[in-house]
């Protein structure tokens, strides 16, 4: 009883701001503007498979770069000494302390044709290269956003291992090498998963990013979603039915992502 | 650190000083505080005391507010009548339309487009006018009413108006003014130094305009070429923008870009190296109209509202502020000469008449094959790197289920144990 009492607050929040919104972008993405039942908004999305693909593959160089960058930031900080942790946390929470959007801008202004890398390039003859608009911009400004969601769940697991695991190892005649690999991977396995998710969903349906930083002409399911919207003909409908394909694959990916969690810690994930 | 934050502080201030929009400004000149004085103020005293509010819609950066000694406008219109202004601001047409037609927000005055009107007075969304009640109408250049979204002047009272030109980079760009038109957004030599419209109607008008077809084309032929010329011109573009047009232009990213002469003016005060040129084939010019939207209460305090942005004093600190030309002939006479005949606010009356087109709105196909030849447009990739990421991105799904396979194995083997 006063378990339901004190959750409360959150059960209603769930149901009026997820669950009911949800339940709204499915009743849209299968009804037309005049409330009937129909497939067609869900077959329309078909013809969009080029942005979904390169929404996927984007947000995924995007992820894995983030994994690469952060496993290491994240096992030295952990074992670093506990005076320092929080310092050195502190540092990589920094950016997020700015706005999202001006992080983004920054960017901009970074790596445009007349932007500080290039000017500096410039001094050694080097360039200008065209970095901004371009796809790899893209991937670039999706990583530098969502670092951080990749190396807190990584540093909350591993922080967590217990040292003397390290120790027994090492008694047992394992080197760095083998610690790495046979007690830190498997046990930050589940720091891996939420890491992941929480890098890859919100840069698979950013739109933001990609309008700044790829010039518009790299458009992902986020823009595509956008301009059902805020575009040139209204159309929720099909807005609804992008919305609920991209849950959809978004789910099937996490799904087969969480067959390789650690047998024990199924529920990290979902 | 004091230095640190100072350090911060400064480049705060230089960004945010950098992505304003400047008003224009005679320069040297010391500005006298400007006072008002309304044509009929008794016409605004049934209002107090009343207690009612009003909410204005208006786009953002769009109304005089009360800096270098213009007039603020809300707050003179609440001294005047009592009545409280609610004043919220939108990005675009669309994101007026699609917060209106979402339901839920109320307001008394929105100030949408030619073609935005249009589609809402055809949808019901707009209260007619009674025009007894905006006697300040009559201050509207006869040129400016009874415009084809609203033939009989009806749902819709003009605010401020403008062209599209090209904004283009005089160091950059040696042809002499006049002889910039629309192909020029089309010229190899600038490869990667345009910038275009993010937004598929103001884009295709551009592609329209160039082939010789009506901007308010609702031919689906039509639309299609125009969408091929806009393919065609994607691997010169830069950047699909809007108002990051103001940075990179400034910035000397890029050095031709199309935009609205009202931004031109306040860009080119604050940036000696931009130059705006009126494409003589023709173009588009664009009317925003105060409304009332048929979900509103207030209407005779909204239309107290409109007949105070009528007022020749308010149109002047409006116009000044926000560099678009107005309607409004007794605002006009008030401006500097220099302001009149700068050719790129105030057009002579017969390339007006001749080759300006307004927009009209769409029928619902017509839009909705425009939106879908846009996208097609800006998700077509010129570079051959999309047939391997299908192989990839297979080839990735089927290691991913054998090493599923493999886990299972592994596990179901160690559960024996």
């Amino acid at each position: 009883m006063k378990k339901t009492l004190i959750s409360s607050p959150y059960l209603v929040w769930m149901v009026v701001f997820i669950v009911v919104p949800l339940a709204m972008v499915a009743y849209f993405a299968f009804t037309d503007p005049a409330g009937n039942f129909t497939l067609d908004y869900i077959s329309e999305v078909g013809q969009y498979t080029n942005i979904f693909v390169r929404s996927i593959w984007l947000a995924a160089i995007a992820t894995v770069i983030c994994l690469v960058i952060a496993y290491p930031v994240a096992y030295i900080l952990s074992t670093m000494d506990k005076r320092h942790q929080g310092t050195m946390l502190m540092i990589v929470m920094l950016p997020m302390w700015m706005n999202f959007l001006l992080r983004t801008y920054a960017w901009m202004t970074l790596l445009g044709n007349n932007g500080i890398i290039n000017t500096v390039l410039g001094y050694v003859g080097l360039g200008p290269y065209k970095m901004l608009n371009t796809q790899g911009a893209v991937v670039l400004g999706m990583v530098y956003n969502y670092l951080p969601y990749m190396i807190l769940p990584l540093y909350s697991v591993m922080v967590k291992i217990d040292k003397s695991l390290y120790e027994a190892a090492r008694d047992l005649g394992c080197n760095g090498k083998g610690i790495l690999l046979k007690v830190v991977l498997p046990l930050s396995l589940p720091g891996v998963m939420s890491g992941i998710t929480m890098v890859f969903v919100p840069a698979i349906s950013t739109f933001i990013i990609s309008r700044m930083l790829g010039g518009g002409s790299n458009l992902l399911i986020g823009d595509l979603i956008e301009m059902q919207f805020l575009g040139n003909s209204y159309n929720p409908n099909l807005g609804a039915g992008i919305s609920l394909v991209l849950m959809v694959i978004v789910l099937l990916i996490m799904t087969i992502m969480n067959q390789f969690d650690a047998g024990d810690d199924d529920k990290v994930l979902m | 650190m004091r230095k640190i934050l100072s350090l911060i502080f400064a480049l705060m201030l230089v960004f945010s000083v950098s992505s304003c929009r400047y008003q224009r400004l005679s320069e040297g000149e010391e500005e006298e505080e400007q006072i008002l004085t309304v044509s009929d103020p008794s016409y605004y005293e049934k209002f107090k005391g009343k207690g009612i509010s009003i909410n204005v819609y208006n786009w953002g950066e769009y109304i005089s507010d009360g800096s270098d000694g213009l007039l603020d406008v809300n707050t003179e219109f609440e001294n005047l009548t009592g009545i409280e202004v609610n004043y919220s601001t939108y990005a675009t047409n669309e994101e007026l339309y699609a917060k209106l037609k979402g339901g839920g927000a109320e307001y008394d005055i929105i100030i949408p487009s030619d073609y935005m009107i249009a589609r809402m007075i055809k949808e019901g969304m707009l209260q007619k006018l009674n025009l007894e009640n905006i006697p300040n109408f009559a201050n509207i250049m006869p040129k400016f009413r009874g415009n084809l979204y609203d033939p009989h002047d009806e749902y819709s009272v003009p605010y401020t108006w403008g062209t599209v030109g090209i904004i283009y980079d005089n160091t950059a760009i040696e042809i002499p003014e006049d002889g910039i038109d629309w192909d020029i957004l089309w010229d190899e030599q600038y490869k990667d130094s345009i910038l275009m419209f993010d937004n598929p109607r103001d884009s295709f008008a551009i592609a329209s305009l160039l082939l010789g077809h009506s901007i308010n084309t609702e031919s689906f032929k039509e639309l299609k070429e125009a969408a091929e010329k806009l393919k065609e011109q994607k691997s010169l573009v830069q950047s699909y923008v809007m108002d990051e047009i103001f940075d990179k232009m400034g910035a000397g990213e890029a050095v031709l870009a199309p935009y609205y002469a009202g931004d031109a003016v306040t860009l080119m005060d604050e940036y000696e190296h931009l130059g705006f040129a009126v494409p003589k084939s023709g173009t588009n010019l664009f009317i925003d109209g105060m409304c009332i939207p048929a979900s509103s209460s207030q209407k005779e305090a909204a239309e107290a509202y409109i007949n105070f942005m009528c007022e020749p004093d308010i149109a002047y600190a409006t116009t000044s502020y926000i560099g678009y030309s107005t309607p409004n002939s007794a605002a006009f006479e008030m401006l500097d000469d220099e302001v009149k005949n700068d050719g790129i606010s105030y057009l002579s009356d017969e390339y007006i008449e001749e080759k300006t087109t307004i927009f009209n709105n769409l029928s619902d196909e017509a839009n909705l094959e425009m939106q879908r030849l846009w996208t097609d447009m800006k998700s077509t990739e010129e570079s051959g790197t999309n047939k391997w990421i299908v192989h990839i991105f297979l080839l990735a799904c089927v290691a991913l289920s054998i090493g599923i396979l493999i886990r299972r194995y592994i596990k179901n083997k160690k559960d024996i144990f």
